[in-house]
């Protein structure tokens, strides 16, 4: 904890913005530490301990990889695409001209840290307090922006907070794909801040596809306006220990969230998916459903809240975990939470845990297909059903694409 | 083609068969009847190399090999075919891809070309048309909102498509209508050559005129009470099992 503090001393009067915001982030995360740093364990992170992030000299010197490499090994759409390297915008491997040289305006916006609780999360407070880089994109009133990629390198051992904000006029569109990815012992710790004003559409899509020595945690916060759609989805498949958050608000009447995600680990990975989702009012739809595909001796946590306001009536919620355990070994933890206030409401959640269907497996292999093949056919069969809920049909190809290869490099 | 030799076989170390003995020799098709439960299911599945059934004695040899040796897909190679009675849905599994897997799965393991989807999906069009299948059947997961009869239909059209050696029919026939029936027949007896055998397992006359069997074997609490030729089912169709096995126990 000490170490990101006393940068924070050193950095303090050359970071952007608002130094208030930053001093009180300070302030909490001085009082909290890293999540599984102190003793007493916060509820929020009751299955994650980020122990191992306080632990790691991130600044101490180790081999510095090629950006460009890393890069060309990612599966990347061909769209418009913002790169940042440990945490720093690159100009030059931004595809996006309308994005270079933009990287520190997130401070400056009136948007930086309205809709974050660094008192209530540690590691938004680490952002808060140390990022110097981010996309500030805004989208104008029924524009469509298409497709951005931001991809995320880590090319050094070290920390990375990049801090975005992403404003949707009324009506506009866009379809956000987040990338992760790097080599090395680092930490990649982004905060992303959503503005869905009434009738915008945003996607975002992020894929964590970090070293399986990193660490990542990634938070969003969605303020989704009247007849507005945050439409998620998160893929985790690489990292040691990944928290994967996202804190919605459905503040308008008939907002909608997607909220969806699978997690694909093998080894000792641990990824939590963890959300929470305020129903604010009425006629608003959430729509949850989280897959785990856990090998080795993976654990995948899943901690999912709906709230519904008093004045939220007529609030249609539903959330799903599922998990698939391809090793005695594996282990998933799930805790689905509905706290409701209103009185006229349909939400309903579930959880189901279990292995591959031995009478389906022997059906496959009955036929001919081998076994490796026929255990691959019934998870790619777990998880297209999730993938099918992914309206943009290229966005969808492209994720069973690096599902697929993952799922063979799992097996291999 | 096929020799079982004392095989014996439990589940749960519950026996299930005690002691069975058929031969099926190349280009024949075998029935076999008997009440419910005497164990005709788990003889299909051990032949076919479910897991949960623990071989107890006997062996079976398949064209001379060990065939209780093989693992289930090395059996299909071999050219073993189970048709399921109660075939199996596959959520979120293509029926045409499930399909096209299976066969290039085999003919890779034989040493010949794998089709690609063109060539595949002409094969499998004609085969639906053949067995009077809706061709939609194939768009949709593996038995996934399929009728009963379309069920059966469906594990006809992966033996029409696999073409295996030795095809073991577990009540195909129940649940369907005479149309259907006579297509099913229809789809073994277009397999029929020298180098194809059936084991049959059925209640019903009916298949049985349709298929016409070189023998016939009662099984019942586990073991073969009788065998004998094709009359053997017009015998049991007007007598039942009962009289039967009382005799033999």
């Amino acid at each position: 904890m000490s170490s990101f503090l006393d940068r924070y001393e050193a950095l303090i009067g050359r970071l952007p913005g608002d130094s208030r915001l930053r001093a009180d982030a300070a302030d909490a995360f001085r009082a909290s530490g890293i999540p599984g740093e102190q003793r007493r364990r916060a509820e929020a992170w009751k299955y994650t301990s980020l122990r191992p992030v306080a632990e790691t000299a991130f600044r101490a010197a180790g081999p510095v990889h090629e950006a460009e490499t890393i890069l060309r090994r990612l599966p990347l759409l061909d769209a418009p695409c913002a790169v940042f390297v440990d945490g720093a915008l690159r100009d030059d491997l931004t595809a996006e001209p309308g994005l270079a040289g933009c990287s520190s305006r997130f401070a400056l916006t009136p948007d930086f840290g309205t809709l974050t609780r660094p008192d209530q999360e540690p590691m938004v407070a680490l952002n808060t307090m140390l990022a110097e880089d981010g996309l500030v994109l805004e989208v104008g009133a029924g524009d469509d922006f298409g497709t951005l990629q931001i991809v995320h390198i880590a090319a050094s051992n070290g920390d990375f907070h990049p801090r975005h904000i992403i404003r949707l006029r009324e009506n506009a569109r866009l379809a956000l794909i987040e990338h992760a990815a790097g080599d090395g012992i680092y930490l990649t710790n982004t905060v992303t801040e959503v503005h869905l004003a009434a009738g915008a559409h945003l996607t975002h899509i992020r894929i964590q596809q970090d070293a399986s020595t990193a660490f990542h945690v990634s938070t969003v916060y969605a303020d989704v306006g009247p007849g507005a759609t945050y439409d998620s989805f998160t893929l985790s498949l690489g990292g040691r220990l990944s928290r994967t958050e996202a804190h919605v608000g459905l503040n308008g009447p008939k907002a909608m969230a997607h909220l969806n995600g699978a997690n694909l680990l093998t080894g000792a990975q641990h990824a939590d998916f963890t959300s929470v989702v305020r129903h604010e009012a009425p006629n608003c739809q959430s729509r949850q459903t989280v897959k785990n595909v856990l090998a080795g001796r993976a654990r995948g946590v899943f901690q999912g809240r709906i709230e519904v306001a008093r004045d939220a009536q007529k609030t249609d919620g539903y959330q799903m975990n599922q998990a698939l355990l391809l090793s005695p070994e594996a282990e998933i933890d799930s805790k689905p939470e509905l706290e409701i206030f209103a009185d006229d409401v349909k939400c309903s959640h579930g959880a189901t845990v279990g292995e591959l269907d031995a009478e389906q497996l022997f059906y496959l292999r009955s036929r001919g297909v081998p076994e490796a093949e026929a255990r691959a056919i019934l998870v790619h069969a777990f998880l297209s059903e999730l993938l099918d809920t992914i309206a943009d049909d290229t966005i969808r190809d492209h994720l069973e694409r690096i599902v697929e290869t993952r799922w063979e490099s799992l097996i291999a | 083609m096929l020799e079982i030799r004392g095989l014996a076989a439990s589940i749960e170390d519950k026996p299930i068969l005690k002691g069975i003995d058929i031969t099926v020799p190349d280009g024949e098709i075998h029935a076999i009847m008997g009440p419910n439960g005497s164990g005709k299911s788990t003889l299909g599945y051990v032949l076919a190399g479910r897991e949960e059934y623990e071989v107890t004695a006997g062996g079976v040899t398949f064209n001379g090999a060990d065939l209780l040796a093989m693992e289930p897909e090395e059996r299909a190679v071999a050219g073993i075919f189970l048709a399921f009675q109660a075939p199996i849905e596959l959520p979120g599994v293509n029926n045409a891809n499930f399909l096209r897997t299976a066969l290039n799965a085999i003919r890779r393991a034989r040493g010949e070309e794998e089709l690609d989807a063109a060539q595949f999906l002409k094969t499998a069009r004609a085969a639906a048309k053949t067995l009077a299948m809706k061709e939609d059947l194939l768009k949709r997961n593996v038995n996934v909102g399929f009728s009963g009869g379309e069920k059966k239909r469906n594990e006809v059209l992966q033996m029409a498509i696999l073409k295996p050696r030795l095809a073991i029919l577990d009540e195909t026939d129940s649940g369907l209508d005479i149309d259907a029936l006579r297509i099913v027949a229809d789809g073994v007896n277009a397999l029929r050559s020298p180098d194809f055998s059936a084991l049959v397992i059925t209640h019903h006359q009916r298949l049985l005129d349709l298929l016409v069997p070189n023998r016939v074997h009662v099984l019942a609490h586990g073991r073969i009470v009788r065998s004998g030729g094709p009359e053997l089912a017009l015998e049991l169709e007007k007598s039942g099992y009962a009289a039967m096995v009382q005799e033999a126990a």
